[in-house]
C-alpha cells in the first residue's frame, strides 16, 4: 500500500507541477515538453487506478502523435524570446478572469453533482471478474454500444472527408511524378544509340 | 529468507536485480551487435572489418565506447542546454524501457502485463522525442531538418506497424507477449508460428521496423550526403554515444519483437527438441543478420519514395489485412489457422 501511495503522490505532484510549468514557461517548446510530462503522469495515474489500457492509449495517441504535431507547429514559429518577456503581467488579468469563471463553473457543477446509486459499487470493481480491462472495454464498445460506436466512427469519417475536401487542391499546371511510369521505363525506350561522325556533331 | 523476499524491500531488490540483468543482456548484446553489423557489412564488401582489438576484433566496440566517453563534450553556442542534454539520455532510456515486457523464456519476463504489446508500442512511439528534441535544441539548420524528416518517418511507419500487430493480436486474442508466444505452440514446430498465417505481413513488419529504427535503406535522418548526419550533427562524445546506443538498442528490440510476434519466441522450431531461451536469442540474432544484410546490399531510398511506400502502400495493405484476418479468425477458416484460441493454442 505504501508503494501505491508513494506512486500516487509522485504522479499527482509531477502532473500538477508540470501543468503549472506549461503555463509559466517562457519558451513555447518547453511548454509543450512540460505538457508531455503532464500526459505521462496522467497515464501513470490511470495505471494506478487499474485502467492500463486507457493509460497506454493516452501515451500512444496524445504523447506519441498529438503532442508531436504540437511540437512541430511550435518549433516552426519564429519567435523573438526577448519580446515575450513581461507579457505575463499584461495577460495576467484576462487569464485570471478566465480561470475564475472556470473555477466557478466547476464549483457549481460539482456542488450539485449526484452519483447514481449503483456507481459506488461499480467504482470498486471497474472490470467484471476474470476479465482484463481491455476485454471489458471491448465488450462495452463493440457489443453493448455497437451502434453508438459505429455512429461516432461515421461522424469522424465525415469530419475527415470534410477536412480533406477543404484542403485538397488538385493543380493541373504542375508536373507530377507517375511512379508506375517511372518504374516501367527501360533502356530500350529511354536510350538512343547514335554513331557520331568526327567533326560533325548531331 | 523467503519472508524477506516477500516484503516491499525484498520485492524492490528483486526488481532491481531483474532490471540490471536485462540491462546487462541488452548492453552485451549491443556491443556484439555493433561488432556483428560491421563484420557482416565488411564481409559483403570483401573487407575484413574490425580485426585488431581482441580476438576477431570482438573488443572493438568496447574500445570505441571508451573512446567516445573520454572525448571532450563540445557544446555549440546558442543551444538550449537542458533540452540538448535531455535528448540523448531520453533516447537511451526509452529504448531500454520497452525491454521490461519482452519475454525471453516461459516466465522469464520482468513485467508480465496484459497490455504488453501496447507498452512496447508506446515506448517506441516516445522514441521520436529524442530525435525531435535533439534536432531542435542544437540550434542549427541541418539537425533541425534532419529531426523533422526523422520524426515524420517514424510516425508514418508506426501506423502501419500498429495495424500489422493488430492482426497478430486478433489471432491470439491477447495483448500479452507471453500469450502470443504460447499461442504459436503446436505439434508442427515452426509451421505453427505466425509467420505462416501472417506471411505477407512479416515482410511488411520487417520493412516498417527498418524505417521505424532509421536503419538503412531508410536512414534518411542521417543521410550524410545531404544532411551531414541528421539530428546528431552537433553532438559529440558521450551524448553522441547515447544516441547511437539508443538506436542500436531499438534495432535489437525490433529483432526481439519480430521473433516474439512471428517466429515463436522461445519455442523450438523442430518438434521434440526442448524449448528455451537459446532459441529466443538465436532468433533475435537471425533477424539482426537480415537487418545487417539489408544495410549492406540495399541502396538508400529517396525521401518521397519512403513516404509514398509508408502511406500509400503499407497503410492500405495492413488495414486490409486486419479486416481479412478478422473474418478468417471469426469464421475459423482452415480449422482455426488464424484463430489460435479455438485450437487450444
Amino acid at each position: 500500500m505504501t508503494v501505491f501511495v508513494f506512486a500516487f503522490y509522485l504522479f499527482a505532484v509531477v502532473a500538477v507541477v508540470a501543468g503549472l510549468m506549461v503555463v509559466l514557461s517562457k519558451n513555447p517548446v518547453h511548454a509543450v515538453l512540460w505538457l508531455i510530462l503532464t500526459f505521462l503522469s496522467a497515464a501513470g495515474l490511470f495505471v494506478l487506478m487499474g485502467a492500463e489500457f486507457v493509460a497506454m492509449l493516452l501515451i500512444i495517441v496524445y504523447v506519441g502523435a498529438v503532442a508531436v504535431l504540437f511540437l512541430f507547429v511550435v518549433m516552426m514559429l519564429d519567435i523573438d524570446f526577448a519580446a515575450l518577456r513581461g507579457q505575463l503581467v499584461r495577460y495576467a488579468p484576462v487569464g485570471g478572469l478566465i480561470a475564475l469563471v472556470m473555477l466557478m463553473q466547476l464549483g457549481t457543477g460539482l456542488a450539485v453533482w449526484h452519483a447514481a446509486d449503483g456507481a459506488a459499487g461499480l467504482r470498486a470493481a471497474p472490470a467484471p471478474e476474470g476479465m482484463t480491462n481491455t476485454a471489458a472495454l471491448g465488450m462495452i464498445l463493440y457489443d453493448k454500444y455497437l451502434y453508438l460506436f459505429q455512429g461516432a466512427g461515421l461522424v469522424l469519417l465525415v469530419a475527415m472527408i470534410g477536412a480533406i475536401l477543404l484542403t485538397l487542391r488538385h493543380r493541373t499546371d504542375i508536373k507530377r511524378q507517375n511512379v508506375l511510369a517511372q518504374m516501367h521505363r527501360d533502356p530500350a525506350k529511354a536510350l538512343e544509340m547514335v554513331d557520331v561522325k568526327p567533326g560533325q556533331g548531331l | 529468507m523467503a519472508d524477506f523476499w516477500a516484503t516491499s524491500l525484498g520485492q524492490t531488490l528483486i526488481l532491481l536485480a531483474q532490471g540490471l540483468g536485462i540491462i546487462a543482456f541488452v548492453m552485451i548484446g549491443l556491443l556484439l551487435l555493433v561488432w556483428g553489423d560491421r563484420k557482416i557489412w565488411a564481409a559483403v564488401q570483401m573487407r575484413k572489418g574490425p580485426n585488431v582489438v581482441g580476438a576477431f576484433g570482438l573488443l572493438q566496440s568496447v574500445a570505441d565506447a571508451a573512446k567516445y566517453v573520454f572525448k571532450e563534450i563540445v557544446v555549440p553556442a546558442g543551444v538550449d542546454k537542458p533540452v540538448y542534454f535531455l535528448a540523448p539520455m531520453l533516447s537511451l532510456v526509452l529504448a531500454l524501457l520497452a525491454w521490461v515486457v519482452v519475454p525471453f523464456n516461459e516466465g522469464w519476463v520482468m513485467a508480465d502485463i496484459n497490455v504488453a504489446v501496447l507498452f512496447v508500442f508506446a515506448a517506441s512511439s516516445l522514441e521520436v522525442y529524442g530525435v525531435i528534441m535533439g534536432g531542435w535544441a542544437s540550434n542549427s539548420k541541418y539537425p533541425f531538418l534532419g529531426s523533422l524528416r526523422s520524426a515524420a518517418q517514424m510516425i508514418s511507419y508506426e501506423v502501419s506497424m500498429g495495424l500489422i500487430i493488430v492482426g497478430v493480436i486478433i489471432s491470439t486474442g491477447s495483448m500479452n507477449l507471453s500469450a502470443i508466444v504460447e499461442a504459436q505452440r503446436g505439434s508442427f514446430g515452426l509451421l505453427n508460428w505466425y509467420w505462416l498465417p501472417h506471411l505477407p505481413m512479416v515482410a511488411l513488419f520487417f520493412i516498417s521496423a527498418l524505417a521505424e529504427t532509421n536503419r538503412p535503406p531508410f536512414d534518411l535522418p542521417e543521410a550524410e550526403s545531404e544532411l551531414v548526419a541528421g539530428f546528431m550533427v552537433e553532438y559529440s562524445s558521450t551524448p553522441y554515444l547515447l544516441f547511437m546506443a539508443g538506436e542500436y538498442i531499438a534495432v535489437w528490440l525490433m529483432c526481439a519483437l519480430t521473433s516474439v510476434l512471428f517466429f515463436g519466441g522461445w519455442l523450438s522450431p523442430i518438434p521434440g527438441v526442448p524449448d528455451g531461451v537459446l532459441w529466443m536469442v538465436a532468433k533475435m540474432a537471425g533477424v539482426f543478420f537480415v537487418f545487417a544484410m539489408v544495410k549492406a546490399i540495399v541502396p538508400r531510398y529517396r525521401y518521397d519514395q519512403l513516404m509514398r511506400i509508408g502511406w500509400k502502400v503499407f497503410l492500405p495493405l495492413s488495414l486490409a489485412w486486419v479486416v481479412v484476418v478478422a473474418f478468417l479468425a471469426k469464421f475459423e477458416v482452415l480449422g482455426g489457422f488464424w484463430a489460435r484460441w479455438s485450437i487450444g493454442g
